[in-house]
Protein backbone atom coordinates (compact mmCIF):
# COMPACT_ATOMS: atom_id res chain seq x y z
CA UNK A 1 0.00 0.00 0.00
CA UNK A 2 1.54 3.49 -0.91
CA UNK A 3 2.46 5.85 2.10
CA UNK A 4 0.91 9.27 2.37
CA UNK A 5 4.69 10.78 2.84
CA UNK A 6 5.92 9.18 -0.20
CA UNK A 7 3.53 10.04 -2.34
CA UNK A 8 2.22 13.75 -3.72
CA UNK A 9 -0.71 15.19 -6.29
CA UNK A 10 0.47 14.65 -9.79
CA UNK A 11 2.75 11.60 -9.15
CA UNK A 12 2.39 8.59 -12.10
CA UNK A 13 2.91 5.15 -12.54
CA UNK A 14 3.25 3.62 -15.94
CA UNK A 15 3.84 0.44 -17.48
CA UNK A 16 3.63 -1.61 -20.30
CA UNK A 17 0.65 -3.88 -20.50
CA UNK A 18 0.95 -5.79 -23.44
CA UNK A 19 3.36 -5.66 -26.55
CA UNK A 20 1.78 -7.05 -29.96
CA UNK A 21 -1.41 -8.28 -28.49
CA UNK A 22 -1.81 -11.47 -29.68
CA UNK A 23 -5.47 -13.26 -30.99
CA UNK A 24 -4.21 -16.10 -28.34
CA UNK A 25 -4.32 -13.84 -25.34
CA UNK A 26 -8.41 -12.18 -26.44
CA UNK A 27 -9.26 -16.17 -26.32
CA UNK A 28 -7.46 -16.40 -23.64
CA UNK A 29 -9.22 -13.86 -21.78
CA UNK A 30 -12.34 -14.97 -23.30
CA UNK A 31 -11.89 -18.23 -21.62
CA UNK A 32 -11.22 -17.27 -18.21
CA UNK A 33 -14.02 -14.22 -18.10
CA UNK A 34 -17.21 -16.55 -20.10
CA UNK A 35 -17.05 -13.88 -23.29
CA UNK A 36 -17.03 -15.65 -26.12
CA UNK A 37 -18.26 -13.31 -28.36
CA UNK A 38 -17.43 -14.74 -31.60
CA UNK A 39 -16.35 -10.44 -32.21
CA UNK A 40 -13.56 -11.94 -29.82
CA UNK A 41 -12.78 -15.45 -30.60
CA UNK A 42 -13.71 -15.88 -34.44
CA UNK A 43 -12.06 -13.70 -37.32
CA UNK A 44 -14.42 -15.52 -39.79
CA UNK A 45 -17.70 -14.29 -38.07
CA UNK A 46 -16.38 -10.94 -37.33
CA UNK A 47 -14.51 -9.56 -41.32
CA UNK A 48 -17.37 -11.47 -43.25
CA UNK A 49 -20.61 -11.02 -40.60
CA UNK A 50 -19.98 -8.30 -38.65
CA UNK A 51 -17.81 -5.94 -41.15
CA UNK A 52 -15.08 -5.57 -38.50
CA UNK A 53 -11.19 -5.45 -40.09
CA UNK A 54 -10.43 -8.33 -37.56
CA UNK A 55 -11.22 -9.62 -34.38
CA UNK A 56 -10.76 -7.23 -31.61
CA UNK A 57 -10.19 -7.35 -27.64
CA UNK A 58 -13.23 -7.41 -25.19
CA UNK A 59 -13.26 -3.87 -23.38
CA UNK A 60 -12.79 -5.84 -19.77
CA UNK A 61 -9.65 -7.20 -21.42
CA UNK A 62 -8.15 -3.81 -21.66
CA UNK A 63 -9.94 -2.63 -18.25
CA UNK A 64 -8.31 -6.04 -16.69
CA UNK A 65 -4.50 -5.23 -17.87
CA UNK A 66 -4.78 -1.31 -16.85
CA UNK A 67 -6.21 -2.87 -13.43
CA UNK A 68 -2.79 -5.02 -13.21
CA UNK A 69 -1.00 -1.74 -13.84
CA UNK A 70 -3.02 -0.27 -11.21
CA UNK A 71 -2.95 -2.42 -8.36
CA UNK A 72 0.49 -3.01 -8.96
CA UNK A 73 0.87 0.53 -7.50
CA UNK A 74 -1.70 1.00 -5.28
CA UNK A 75 -0.98 -2.53 -3.66
CA UNK A 76 -3.78 -5.47 -2.58
CA UNK A 77 -6.65 -5.18 -1.95
CA UNK A 78 -6.27 -1.44 -1.51
CA UNK A 79 -9.11 -0.13 -4.46
CA UNK A 80 -12.17 1.13 -3.00
CA UNK A 81 -13.58 2.21 -7.14
CA UNK A 82 -12.57 1.92 -10.38
CA UNK A 83 -14.38 2.85 -13.80
CA UNK A 84 -13.52 3.21 -17.35
CA UNK A 85 -14.70 4.37 -20.29
CA UNK A 86 -13.86 2.49 -23.47
CA UNK A 87 -12.87 4.90 -25.91
CA UNK A 88 -10.94 3.13 -28.71
CA UNK A 89 -10.41 -0.11 -29.88
CA UNK A 90 -7.76 -2.56 -29.26
CA UNK A 91 -6.83 -5.13 -31.93
CA UNK A 92 -4.44 -7.74 -32.00
CA UNK A 93 -1.40 -6.07 -32.55
CA UNK A 94 -1.56 -3.32 -30.48
CA UNK A 95 0.69 -2.18 -27.81
CA UNK A 96 -1.08 -0.53 -24.56
CA UNK A 97 0.53 1.66 -21.77
CA UNK A 98 -1.08 2.35 -18.50
CA UNK A 99 -1.04 5.58 -16.49
CA UNK A 100 -2.16 6.62 -13.43
CA UNK A 101 -1.67 9.97 -11.99
CA UNK A 102 -2.44 11.10 -8.72
CA UNK A 103 -5.45 13.97 -8.59
CA UNK A 104 -6.11 14.34 -5.14
CA UNK A 105 -5.34 12.83 -1.89
CA UNK A 106 -8.17 12.91 0.61
CA UNK A 107 -9.74 11.78 3.48
CA UNK A 108 -13.06 9.27 3.46
CA UNK A 109 -14.45 7.29 6.32
CA UNK A 110 -12.07 7.88 8.51
CA UNK A 111 -8.92 6.69 6.05
CA UNK A 112 -6.86 8.31 3.65
CA UNK A 113 -7.32 7.67 0.11
CA UNK A 114 -6.35 8.83 -3.32
CA UNK A 115 -8.10 9.65 -5.99
CA UNK A 116 -6.20 8.70 -9.65
CA UNK A 117 -6.80 9.43 -13.25
CA UNK A 118 -6.30 6.66 -15.67
CA UNK A 119 -5.44 6.57 -19.27
CA UNK A 120 -3.99 3.34 -21.46
CA UNK A 121 -3.13 4.09 -24.64
CA UNK A 122 -2.13 2.24 -27.72
CA UNK A 123 1.16 2.55 -29.52
CA UNK A 124 -0.53 5.34 -31.81
CA UNK A 125 -1.04 7.58 -28.57
CA UNK A 126 -4.81 7.09 -29.24
CA UNK A 127 -6.48 6.46 -25.54
CA UNK A 128 -8.38 3.14 -25.53
CA UNK A 129 -9.42 3.46 -22.00
CA UNK A 130 -9.76 6.52 -19.94
CA UNK A 131 -10.89 6.36 -15.79
CA UNK A 132 -10.26 6.88 -12.83
CA UNK A 133 -9.61 5.12 -9.38
CA UNK A 134 -9.74 5.39 -5.87
CA UNK A 135 -7.32 3.59 -3.12
CA UNK A 136 -6.73 3.50 0.41
CA UNK A 137 -3.27 4.54 1.64
CA UNK A 138 -1.33 4.36 4.55
CA UNK A 139 -1.68 7.66 6.66
CA UNK B 1 -29.55 -11.14 -14.63
CA UNK B 2 -29.82 -13.29 -11.04
CA UNK B 3 -26.67 -15.39 -10.40
CA UNK B 4 -27.44 -17.72 -7.57
CA UNK B 5 -24.32 -19.38 -6.92
CA UNK B 6 -20.45 -17.91 -8.16
CA UNK B 7 -18.23 -19.77 -6.87
CA UNK B 8 -14.82 -17.82 -6.05
CA UNK B 9 -12.49 -20.65 -6.91
CA UNK B 10 -8.30 -20.21 -6.56
CA UNK B 11 -7.91 -21.90 -9.71
CA UNK B 12 -10.19 -19.36 -11.77
CA UNK B 13 -8.24 -16.35 -10.41
CA UNK B 14 -5.14 -17.92 -11.50
CA UNK B 15 -6.78 -18.49 -15.29
CA UNK B 16 -8.27 -14.87 -14.88
CA UNK B 17 -5.13 -13.24 -13.81
CA UNK B 18 -2.80 -14.70 -16.38
CA UNK B 19 -5.19 -13.54 -19.18
CA UNK B 20 -4.86 -10.07 -17.70
CA UNK B 21 -1.11 -10.30 -17.62
CA UNK B 22 -1.17 -10.28 -14.20
CA UNK B 23 1.84 -12.41 -12.30
CA UNK B 24 1.17 -10.99 -8.62
CA UNK B 25 1.23 -14.09 -6.45
CA UNK B 26 -1.55 -12.71 -4.26
CA UNK B 27 -3.65 -14.66 -7.56
CA UNK B 28 -1.95 -18.08 -7.49
CA UNK B 29 0.50 -18.35 -4.59
CA UNK B 30 -1.96 -19.76 -1.71
CA UNK B 31 1.78 -19.57 0.85
CA UNK B 32 2.69 -16.11 -0.02
CA UNK B 33 -1.03 -15.02 0.30
CA UNK B 34 -1.46 -16.55 3.58
CA UNK B 35 1.61 -14.23 5.26
CA UNK B 36 0.04 -11.21 4.01
CA UNK B 37 -2.90 -8.90 5.55
CA UNK B 38 -5.37 -10.26 3.40
CA UNK B 39 -5.03 -13.43 4.85
CA UNK B 40 -5.46 -15.75 2.09
CA UNK B 41 -5.55 -15.67 -2.11
CA UNK B 42 -8.07 -12.72 -3.42
CA UNK B 43 -9.71 -11.83 -7.13
CA UNK B 44 -8.38 -9.19 -9.01
CA UNK B 45 -10.11 -5.80 -10.19
CA UNK B 46 -11.97 -6.99 -12.40
CA UNK B 47 -12.45 -10.92 -11.71
CA UNK B 48 -16.21 -10.30 -11.13
CA UNK B 49 -16.76 -10.05 -14.68
CA UNK B 50 -16.44 -13.62 -14.32
CA UNK B 51 -19.93 -14.21 -13.09
CA UNK B 52 -21.09 -14.74 -16.72
CA UNK B 53 -19.85 -18.19 -16.39
CA UNK B 54 -21.89 -18.83 -13.57
CA UNK B 55 -24.92 -17.37 -15.24
CA UNK B 56 -27.23 -20.53 -16.38
CA UNK B 57 -28.41 -18.86 -20.08
CA UNK B 58 -25.44 -16.46 -20.84
CA UNK B 59 -26.28 -16.05 -24.00
CA UNK B 60 -22.65 -15.22 -24.49
CA UNK B 61 -21.24 -18.67 -24.43
CA UNK B 62 -21.95 -21.47 -27.07
CA UNK B 63 -24.46 -23.75 -25.20
CA UNK B 64 -23.41 -27.59 -24.83
CA UNK B 65 -24.17 -29.03 -28.44
CA UNK B 66 -23.43 -25.68 -29.74
CA UNK B 67 -27.04 -25.20 -31.15
CA UNK B 68 -27.79 -21.38 -31.92
CA UNK B 69 -24.52 -20.53 -31.38
CA UNK B 70 -23.99 -17.53 -33.81
CA UNK B 71 -20.01 -17.53 -34.90
CA UNK B 72 -18.44 -19.71 -38.07
CA UNK B 73 -18.99 -23.36 -38.81
CA UNK B 74 -19.38 -24.13 -42.18
CA UNK B 75 -21.15 -20.97 -42.72
CA UNK B 76 -19.69 -17.74 -41.64
CA UNK B 77 -22.01 -17.46 -38.55
CA UNK B 78 -24.32 -20.46 -37.37
CA UNK B 79 -27.46 -18.82 -36.67
CA UNK B 80 -28.69 -15.78 -35.96
CA UNK B 81 -27.70 -14.62 -32.01
CA UNK B 82 -30.83 -14.64 -29.92
CA UNK B 83 -30.52 -11.34 -28.30
CA UNK B 84 -28.11 -8.32 -29.87
CA UNK B 85 -24.63 -9.91 -30.13
CA UNK B 86 -21.72 -7.80 -28.04
CA UNK B 87 -22.02 -6.76 -24.27
CA UNK B 88 -20.43 -8.55 -21.53
CA UNK B 89 -20.73 -9.93 -18.63
CA UNK B 90 -21.47 -8.78 -15.41
CA UNK B 91 -25.22 -7.99 -16.94
CA UNK B 92 -24.23 -5.48 -19.76
CA UNK B 93 -25.90 -7.93 -22.28
CA UNK B 94 -26.46 -4.65 -24.45
CA UNK B 95 -24.21 -4.08 -27.72
CA UNK B 96 -20.73 -2.91 -26.81
CA UNK B 97 -19.46 -2.01 -24.01
CA UNK B 98 -18.60 1.56 -23.56
CA UNK B 99 -18.54 1.93 -19.53
CA UNK B 100 -17.45 0.10 -16.64
CA UNK B 101 -17.31 1.10 -13.02
CA UNK B 102 -16.37 -0.86 -9.74
CA UNK B 103 -16.92 -0.56 -6.04
CA UNK B 104 -15.64 -2.28 -4.02
CA UNK B 105 -17.15 -2.93 -0.30
CA UNK B 106 -14.80 -6.20 0.36
CA UNK B 107 -12.51 -7.91 -1.16
CA UNK B 108 -13.24 -11.14 -2.60
CA UNK B 109 -11.35 -14.07 -1.33
CA UNK B 110 -10.93 -17.61 -3.30
CA UNK B 111 -13.61 -19.84 -1.01
CA UNK B 112 -16.41 -17.23 -1.54
CA UNK B 113 -19.86 -17.69 -2.37
CA UNK B 114 -21.20 -14.82 -4.20
CA UNK B 115 -24.79 -14.42 -5.26
CA UNK B 116 -25.28 -11.28 -8.40
CA UNK B 117 -28.70 -9.36 -9.05
CA UNK B 118 -28.46 -6.98 -12.16
CA UNK B 119 -31.08 -4.17 -12.38
CA UNK B 120 -31.47 -1.53 -15.36
CA UNK B 121 -30.34 1.86 -14.76
CA UNK B 122 -30.41 4.37 -16.74
CA UNK B 123 -30.56 4.94 -20.69
CA UNK B 124 -29.58 7.48 -22.99
CA UNK B 125 -29.15 8.52 -26.90
CA UNK B 126 -26.32 10.02 -28.72
CA UNK B 127 -25.73 11.06 -32.37
CA UNK B 128 -22.30 9.99 -33.42
CA UNK B 129 -20.72 10.93 -37.02
CA UNK B 130 -18.70 7.70 -36.71
CA UNK B 131 -21.65 4.75 -36.11
CA UNK B 132 -24.68 7.15 -36.27
CA UNK B 133 -27.09 6.79 -33.37
CA UNK B 134 -25.95 5.71 -30.28
CA UNK B 135 -28.16 4.42 -27.80
CA UNK B 136 -26.67 3.90 -24.36
CA UNK B 137 -27.66 1.84 -21.63
CA UNK B 138 -26.87 0.90 -17.94
CA UNK B 139 -27.20 -2.23 -15.73
CA UNK B 140 -26.12 -2.20 -12.20
CA UNK B 141 -25.12 -5.55 -10.29
CA UNK B 142 -25.02 -6.27 -6.60
CA UNK B 143 -22.79 -8.84 -5.62
CA UNK B 144 -23.30 -10.31 -2.15
CA UNK B 145 -20.87 -12.79 -0.56
CA UNK B 146 -21.70 -16.25 2.04
CA UNK B 147 -22.60 -13.70 4.74
CA UNK B 148 -24.81 -11.72 2.48
CA UNK B 149 -22.46 -8.78 2.68
CA UNK B 150 -22.15 -6.34 -0.75
CA UNK B 151 -18.82 -7.00 -1.43
CA UNK B 152 -18.88 -5.33 -5.33
CA UNK B 153 -21.51 -2.78 -7.57
CA UNK B 154 -20.74 -3.11 -10.77
CA UNK B 155 -22.25 -0.73 -13.16
CA UNK B 156 -21.82 -1.48 -16.89
CA UNK B 157 -22.83 1.06 -19.59
CA UNK B 158 -23.79 -0.57 -23.16
CA UNK B 159 -23.86 1.20 -26.48
CA UNK B 160 -25.69 0.17 -29.61
CA UNK B 161 -24.79 1.13 -32.96
CA UNK B 162 -26.51 1.51 -36.01
CA UNK B 163 -23.05 0.79 -37.92
CA UNK B 164 -19.96 -1.93 -37.22
CA UNK B 165 -17.03 0.72 -35.38
CA UNK B 166 -13.14 0.51 -36.69
CA UNK B 167 -11.15 2.79 -35.20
Amino acid sequence: MLKENEIKVGDTHTAVLVEDLKRTQIVQYAGASGDYNPLHTDEIFTTQVAGYPSVFAHGMLSMGLTGTMLTDYVGDGALKKYGVRFTNQVWPGDTLTGKATIIEIREEDGSKVIDLMIETTNQNDIAVITGNATATIEA
Amino acid sequence: MAINKFLVEASHIMMFARSVGDANPIYHDEDYAKETDLGGIIAPPTFAQSSAQFDPDYFLRPKIGGEGWFGSGKEASGAKPSKDSGGSGGGAAMGLHAEQHFEYHIPVKAGDVLTATTKPGNSWEKESKRAGKLKFSESVTEYRNQDGELVITATGVGVQTERAVDS
